[in-house]
């Protein structure tokens, strides 16, 4: 197999991924609603609802970034390394989600459960909206270069070299935190969404996590329409072959709504996505008792999320620009791992459908019954 | 770069950091996975409630337990790009593969049914939940398989070649990276160093209810599972220590010397058995003796690094000078370290040579450098020192954390004999106060062992990220050190408050009201 199909194939797995993981993210957005809820017992069902989920999005996270270093080196060298703030951030907001399920309820606990619920509304924001924020760079970039000659100075040996502010800079951008905050609503609107799916009918909280559902729906929307005008108005970087042999990076205007209407399945991907997250949002929030929202919005998010990716990384489109140097920005051709490596991990990628199957079925048999107040008020081990 | 040698060694402190603080609770997670794992079986085909008790006590300490090795486990796999993000890209076709599988083949089996281990209780059969407690343990398990091939792989560098046109490494045999000696010892080391820790551990915690008259029974039947799981692992634990040592002789011979703080070598060299070094000694440093005093098994390293007594092995100055000793007692002038340095730096500058050629298309001068870095790759990293004196480890760390480790190996050796006597046959002495000392103060030698165990690991592989071919200094990334430290100073912080959470927790979890009768009751 060329390398080309490879580096293809695995920017699609990343894609997934990177899909899986804004979906799942509707654990951190029921993390932020926990503090909107006072009912002791409601808050309980909540916590306990997404603590049965929360080590499904955080080993999502793990293993993006895993698979992101095994097939894309150079962008886990250059954005991890440049980025340094953007990234310890959303780390430091995961180490605190960690414990705090287990801890926060615990006797001994020493801080109290307040503090770990602090820590559960912190990573719910920041978590959300940085992980937005850094998806966002693969479209509006990154003010960094890349030289991989350096390696040869042993005074200055780094090859991939960020501006000084290390991340801040992409965190504080405008249009990066169009992204941030429309991930933040979305997994808050989805979040009430799974609620009213995971929860056992109690006519209150379910009518609570409609308005929220619909509170949260509203604001991602225009959030999410702002960015979508950004970005299809926006610029973008392509790379082509020069006369001599070498690559060239030209700015192509309106690269991105270009890409989408050269990659037809992206920009059916996008729709189809668009319109189940609206008719999940519509159902959800303005029927009588629609349980479904969740499925509807999740599998168009992650259509939604898939598309993005596919506009970013394919059609000689650079997923990384660098915007002070373009001959920098990375692309899934200079980005790569070795053919040898792309086909090695390939073949551990066949595993991946067998993985989806035993977590489908073990979501299935833990979540067929729905939590009940009983249960929370049971011996039974609870958050 | 500014300040490279002090972001250098902020990044070394930032990742030694994390990486202690995540080892204290990793070994617990292995060990206490097939502890927990064993004691539901014996419930699944016995159904008896003490049985279930039992395993839910120790299940929930598990939970405890793996939230902070979670926590702090996250941070590690990203530092490798936050901070060392040349190594990241210069090794990262290799290294980044086992991460991967790590995470497709271990993380979501241990996310996915550690759930049902804690909540499927009533949700699915016995059956089911059995096998999501084994599951959890496998997914564990197959983490560190993963985690120690890429570590491994640092130490021992081997199923990779250079690729000048993409100035990094690629890997071109994945088999020989998986299986080839270190990574299967060291796996097998490790993980059973993990089973021996939560022996101890559950041990040490029984030792505490029985001088607290709690819960006898309970305590004797943790005792044997804990006694023949923790067995198990320090026998395994041993023989691959052994083995681990004899690769260490054969891959890494100056961590060895500085293992044993040996600088002149000699044939039929001898074990220190315990020492304490003279800190005035340097290396090439001629008329100062290396311990103010020292206890010497003769013949014993040679025995060890080459199986065989009457053989030289190799000290720091030797390795520097590129001196063997035959048996007969002849020098025989092999590689010293300046001439490694020569060669790296040969090949640093074919490899300038090479971009250069590439820029202008000259194919013949590509394939002539080519040839060149070949030649001399295996050197390639000491092309970056400056003196053949920042190839040795520090000696003093490397040398005590090894000792301490060996003696508290042996000393738990003792332990587990002395532990099967009275699981067995002297049940009674366990109900002694000053046994029930020894067993819960052990807890506290076993995580020390465990401990020194990685520091002579890492620390005696230095200066190298991999072995001689990318040093600390050209790994890392572009940070400025005033970040690092920040960085460095939130996890330390954040880390201690939160361990200092669990040890309460756990504390409080042990020493439950209603004591381990009350977990019948948790999540029937």
């Amino acid at each position: 197999m060329l390398l080309e199909h490879l580096q293809i194939y695995w920017w699609l797995l990343i894609s997934v991924l990177g899909a899986l993981l804004v979906f799942l993210l509707f654990v951190q957005g029921g993390q932020t609603l926990l503090f909107t809820c006072r009912d002791e017992l409601n808050r309980s069902m909540m916590i306990n609802s997404l603590g049965r989920k929360w080590e499904l999005t955080f080993t999502t996270l793990v293993v993006f970034g895993g698979a992101f270093f095994a097939s894309f080196p150079l962008f886990y060298s250059t954005s991890f390394g440049g980025a340094y703030w953007l990234w310890m951030i959303i780390l430091f907001s995961f180490i605190v989600q960690a414990v705090a399920y287990e801890f926060r309820s615990k006797k001994g606990n020493l801080y109290g459960t307040k503090t770990y619920d602090v820590f559960l509304l912190v990573n719910g924001c920041i978590g959300s909206i940085l992980l937005g924020v850094s998806v966002a760079m693969f479209f509006f970039g990154a003010e960094f270069t890349v030289t991989k000659g350096n390696i040869l100075d042993g005074e200055s040996p780094v090859i991939s070299q960020w501006v000084s502010t290390h991340g801040f800079e992409a965190i504080f951008n405008w249009k990066n935190l169009l992204l941030g905050f429309a991930v933040l609503f979305l997994a808050r609107m989805q979040a009430g969404m799974y609620f009213m799916n995971n929860i056992a009918k109690d006519q209150k909280l379910f009518e609570k996590n409609k308005i929220q559902v619909l509170i949260n729906g509203l604001i991602f929307v225009l959030f999410f329409l702002a960015f979508l005008a950004i970005l299809l108005t926006s610029d973008g970087y392509e790379i082509s072959a020069n006369e001599d042999g070498f690559v060239d990076v030209i700015t192509v205007p309106y690269k991105y709504a270009l890409n989408y209407g050269t990659l037809w399945w992206a920009l059916v991907a996008l729709c189809v996505g668009t319109l189940m997250v609206l008719y999940a949002y519509y159902r959800s929030a303005f029927t009588r008792h629609f349980t479904k929202g969740i499925w509807w919005s999740g599998i168009g998010t992650i259509l939604v999320v898939l598309s993005l990716f596919w506009v970013a990384g394919y059609n000689s489109t650079p997923y990384y620009p660098s915007l002070i140097d373009p001959s920098s920005s990375l692309s899934i051709a200079n980005s790569s791992s070795s053919l040898f490596t792309l086909e090695v991990m390939s073949w551990v990628s066949i595993l991946i459908p067998f993985v989806v199957a035993y977590i489908g079925y073990v979501w299935y048999k833990m979540n067929k019954t729905p939590i009940t107040p009983d249960e929370m008020k049971g011996d039974d081990h609870k958050y | 770069m500014e300040d490279l040698a002090t972001v250098v060694e902020w990044s070394r402190a930032q990742f030694a950091l994390t990486a202690c603080y995540h080892w204290l609770f990793v070994p617990l997670t292995l060990g206490l996975a097939v502890i927990v794992g064993v004691m539901e079986t014996i419930y699944y085909r016995t159904r008896s409630q003490k049985w279930l008790n039992i395993t839910k006590f120790w299940m929930t300490l598990f939970g405890i337990n793996f939230a902070m090795g979670v926590a702090t486990g996250i941070i590690l796999e990203f530092e490798f790009g936050t901070n060392w993000s040349n190594y990241s890209w210069f090794v990262g076709d290799i290294f980044g593969a086992p991460l991967a599988i790590e995470g497709i083949l271990a993380f979501f089996m241990e996310s996915t049914f550690i759930v049902v281990m804690f909540f499927g209780w009533k949700k699915v059969s016995p059956g089911f939940h059995l096998a999501s407690t084994w599951l959890t343990m496998l997914g564990a398990t197959i983490s560190a398989v993963w985690i120690l091939v890429a570590n491994s792989w640092m130490q021992h560098p081997v199923g990779m070649r250079f690729d000048p046109d993409q100035m990094r490494n690629v890997m071109d045999n994945f088999w020989v990276l998986v299986f080839n000696d270190v990574p299967v010892h060291k796996f097998l080391h490790t993980v059973f160093s993990g089973w021996t820790l939560a022996g101890v551990f559950v041990i040490g915690v029984s030792c505490w209810l029985l001088m607290k008259k709690r819960d006898k029974e309970f305590a004797f039947r943790s005792i044997k599972v804990a006694t023949w799981i923790g067995a198990i692992g320090l026998g395994i634990t041993l023989w691959t220590g052994d083995e681990s040592a004899y690769d260490v002789a054969r891959y890494q011979p100056m961590k060895l010397a500085a293992m044993e703080g040996v600088y002149d070598g000699r044939v039929g060299q001898g074990l220190t058995v315990f020492g304490v070094l003279n800190h005035g000694k340097q290396p090439l440093q001629e008329g100062v003796d290396t311990y103010n005093m020292s206890f010497e098994v003769d013949g014993m390293l040679s025995m060890l690094a080459n199986r065989d007594m009457n053989t030289f092995v190799p000290g720091i100055n030797d390795l520097i000078k590129g001196i063997r000793l035959t048996p007969q007692g002849d020098t025989v002038w092999v590689e010293s370290i300046a001439d490694r340095i020569e060669k790296g730096k040969i090949a640093i500058n074919a490899l300038e040579a090479f971009n250069i050629a590439k820029q202008e298309g000259n194919k013949e001068l590509m394939e002539l450098n080519a040839q060149i870095i070949e030649d001399n790759f295996s050197s390639f990293g000491y092309g970056y020192l400056e003196s053949p004196l920042d190839a040795v480890p520090p000696v003093a760390t490397t040398f005590y954390s090894f000792h301490i480790m060996i003696i508290l190996g042996g000393y738990l050796l003792l332990f587990f004999i002395a532990a099967f006597i009275m699981a067995y046959w002297k049940t009674n002495w366990f109900e002694t106060k000053w046994i029930q000392w020894i067993g819960m103060l052990s807890v506290i030698a076993v995580w020390i062992c465990s401990q020194s165990g990685w520091v002579t690991a890492e620390v005696g592989r230095q200066p190298w990220l991999i072995e001689g071919i990318l040093p600390r200094n050209a790994a890392i990334s572009f940070v400025q050190v005033d970040n690092v430290i920040i960085t460095f100073s939130l996890f330390a912080l954040l880390f201690t408050v939160l361990l200092v959470a669990e040890v309460s927790i756990m504390v409080k979890q042990i020493n439950r009201k209603g004591g381990v009768e009350s977990y019948a009751l948790l999540n029937d």
